[in-house]
């Protein structure tokens, strides 16, 4: 920097105090209401204040889908964000609209920000990537499902919390006749469909899972082993072995904090709202139980959650500040502290590592089941899934399986619907892309 | 008889433009635009887009999901309109009737009306909550295991509530000054003609308070169809699932939620269409039927 230019630099920072000094102004559109909304918050903070050059603005715009909705009106208009989020199942409508965002890979290595995909936990890695394995939006908020219990409820049937369904099986009546309704699920599609493929490394979509394009691309939902799984649901709920209490995550999570259920299928960030309420019985957590009969070993989960996309149409200088704060925010210490905070599972081995070594699984033993769950064998559909309207196929899933357990449909019927109205809409994303 | 009248024939249109404008922009406009996106499918970002003709009018109808919700609509708003209008009416004509504290009673039946949907709504999931909420306990007594959110009657049966409750004191108030303005004179007549207070009612006030009731009954089917949006989204939070919805909470689901542009402007038209009708049907009623005085 030459003198003149110092001068007048400083001439201005006098004049105009520190924030108006050369820094470069990005927006960051979120859905983390309440205590998350306060650790965003934090973490733009934290983030301008370890710099002068460039300034971040966190802005909540409700729920997912109002955030996703405000950010396309947005971009349709040239208003749009530097960064925004977006939910799990949103991620293909955005990925799919090519030139709406700039691929986080490509933003990072032009502005001269280290990236290796291989610093990112197993089961984090590809579910935002595209068919060649290039990270499109940065993992941000990150949880799988895992399977929590009740210790004392298990102490007291005289049993060991289930690694498989066949074990959940065998246990499943000594829980009921203590008393208890030994399992409930807080969300089926999530739980009992996505992650049930990747869990089993079964293949959840034609076309490499949807990530090879949305042309042509078909669910494959009504398979044997989707059946076999909720014809058994089905048999244990009528035996009094499963308790279905609707699609509210809440109603079922409740069943097990009023001490009802003795286990249930969670996320991996509840353990942080578990513990905030004192329960007044021992709980753990363990990973997401699967079939022995389909697999020998367990595969990994992927993510759910949301990411952060950088949208298109941004100044050069613009889109250096945003990759500049995805380097902060990936950075060790800022995901352990999320991590601690929120109870979402680092998106880094680094971060992963500098959370066990600070002793935090010692202290709550089950915020690590959800990292380790990421990190099991992988295999060829542990990445994740690509389907364009996803958010309705969900709709119709959890529509047609709750129909199914609150005895409206027979499981078989439903499964077909599923695939049959699944298909309708992929078909008709693929138009969308016209 | 004088008649008042502009002197130049442009100063009533340029007192007309913004009401005009108005209606034009936030009307006719998006209504042109959603009939033109019904015949596309578009990628929401507007990247890309296919002209798919009629499809998405045709995949409507060919769904038996939005058939079942375009069944559960009616059924709906005929049993929220019919109770609340009936509900109210009772009660105003027994409120007339009251003559010591009439106010007190009168602002106690009129204070829901301050009650917005969503409040409604969340007040509604307190008091039918799954674990403790009164009601649900109530009905157990009787032994119905009540189940909103997991039983697709017993949630319907809660929003229909719901509605209903919220809907009654609008109602009321308008009943009430309907039946305020029937002149004592004819009630008078009518005492000597007829002791039965029922055979009173519905010989002379019930048609005499029919131009109230009609408008009334437009207003609630209205309310039935649109309003009651913040109700169901209250109970169903966001994810109908196996929960009866409403059509105008599908085209938000669609539209909003799913950013299916093209199926949910197909529905935004078909909710159109229905409303005009139910206009034009307004419109000759009143001419026909009912004799405002």
């Amino acid at each position: 920097m030459n003198t003149t230019k110092f001068t007048a630099a400083a001439t201005a920072f006098a004049l105009l105090g520190g924030a108006a000094f050369a820094e470069t102004e990005i927006t960051w559109w979120h859905a983390m209401g309440g205590n998350l909304g306060e650790t965003v918050n934090q973490i733009a903070e934290g983030f301008n204040a370890s710099q002068a050059e460039y300034k971040i603005t966190p802005v909540f715009k409700g729920s997912y889908e109002e955030t996703l909705t405000s950010g396309i009106a947005a971009f349709r208009a040239g208003e749009q964000p530097n960064i925004m989020q977006v939910f799990d199942a949103g991620s293909a409508t955005v990925i799919g609209a090519k030139g709406a965002t700039v691929p986080v890979q490509d933003l990072l290595s032009e502005n001269g920000v280290d990236f290796d995909i291989e610093d990112y936990i197993a089961g984090v890695r590809y579910f935002y990537a595209d068919s060649d394995g290039k990270m499109i939006g940065m993992p941000f908020n990150s949880s799988s499902p895992v399977m929590y219990y009740n210790a004392d409820a298990l102490e007291k049937a005289g049993v060991e919390a289930p690694r498989t369904y066949e074990e959940f099986e065998a246990i499943a009546p000594k829980l009921k006749d203590a008393g208890y309704i030994p399992l409930v699920q807080t969300h089926l599609p999530w739980e009992m469909v996505e992650n049930f493929h990747s869990r089993h490394n079964l293949p959840f979509a034609t076309n490499n899972n949807g990530y090879d394009g949305a042309e042509g691309t078909e669910i494959l939902i009504n398979s044997d082993e989707m059946k076999m799984h909720f014809t058994k649901v089905k048999e244990w709920l009528d035996e009094g072995y499963f308790g279905f209490f609707g699609t509210g995550w809440s109603d079922n999570q409740a069943q097990f904090e009023a001490g009802n259920a003795a286990m249930y299928i969670g996320s991996s960030g509840d353990f942080g709202g578990l513990t905030a309420k004192d329960l007044p019985f021992e709980w753990a957590s363990t990973y997401l139980p699967y079939w022995e009969s389909i697999t020998p070993e367990g595969y990994q989960t992927f993510i759910g959650g949301a990411s952060l996309f950088a949208m298109a149409g941004k100044s050069a200088e613009e889109n250096k500040a945003t990759a500049e704060f995805f380097r902060y925010l990936t950075s060790a210490e800022v995901q352990y502290m999320w991590h601690k905070e929120t109870g979402y599972v680092p998106v880094t081995t680094a971060a992963y590592e500098l959370a066990k070594a600070d002793g935090h699984y010692d202290r709550f033993p089950a915020a690590e089941t959800g990292p380790k769950q990421l990190m099991l064998q992988a295999g060829d559909n542990t990445k994740g899934y690509r389907m364009g309207f996803y958010v309705q196929i969900r709709d119709v899933e959890n529509r047609e399986l709750s129909r199914v357990l609150s005895g409206e449909t027979f499981f078989l019927d439903a499964l077909a619907t599923i695939e049959k109205e699944g298909n309708a809409l992929l078909a008709r994303f693929a138009k969308t892309q016209g | 008889m004088k008649r008042a009248g502009f002197d130049s024939r442009w100063l009533p249109i340029l007192l007309l433009v913004p009401q005009l404008t108005i209606i034009a922009v936030f009307f006719y406009w998006p209504a042109v635009y959603a009939l033109k996106s019904s015949f596309f499918l578009q990628d929401p970002f507007g990247f890309g887009q296919t002209f798919v003709g009629l499809e998405n009018y045709t995949s409507l109808f060919d769904s038996s999901e939005y058939l079942k919700v375009a069944n559960f609509t009616v059924l709906f708003t005929v049993l929220v309109t019919f109770f609340s209008l009936a509900l109210a009416l009772l009660l105003a004509v027994k409120a007339d009737n009251v003559l010591r504290g009439a106010k007190t009673y009168r602002t106690l039946l009129m204070w829901v009306y301050a009650v917005a949907p969503p409040v409604a709504g969340f007040m509604g999931l307190l008091l039918f909550n799954q674990r403790w909420g009164p009601l649900m306990e109530l009905f157990g007594h009787f032994g119905w295991e009540f189940e909103m959110g997991a039983d697709y009657s017993d949630t319907a049966f809660a929003m229909i509530m719901i509605s209903i409750w919220k809907q009654v004191p609008v109602n009321f108030i308008f009943f009430l000054s309907g039946l305020q303005a029937i002149p004592k004179a004819v009630r008078e007549a009518a005492l000597i003609d007829n002791r039965s207070a029922s055979g009173r009612f519905w010989d002379v006030t019930f048609p005499l308070l029919a131009p109230t009731g009609f408008f009334l009954l437009i207003i609630n089917i209205t309310y039935a169809l649109f309003d009651t949006f913040g109700v169901i989204d209250t109970v169903v939070r966001g994810e109908p699932s196996n929960n009866p919805m409403t059509l105008v909470y599908k085209v938000y689901v669609d539209g909003f939620r799913g950013n299916d542009l093209g199926g949910s402007s197909a529905q935004s038209v078909i909710l159109m269409v229905l409303v005009l009708a139910l206009t034009v049907f307004q419109f000759r009623m009143v001419e026909r039927r009912i004799h405002y005085t």
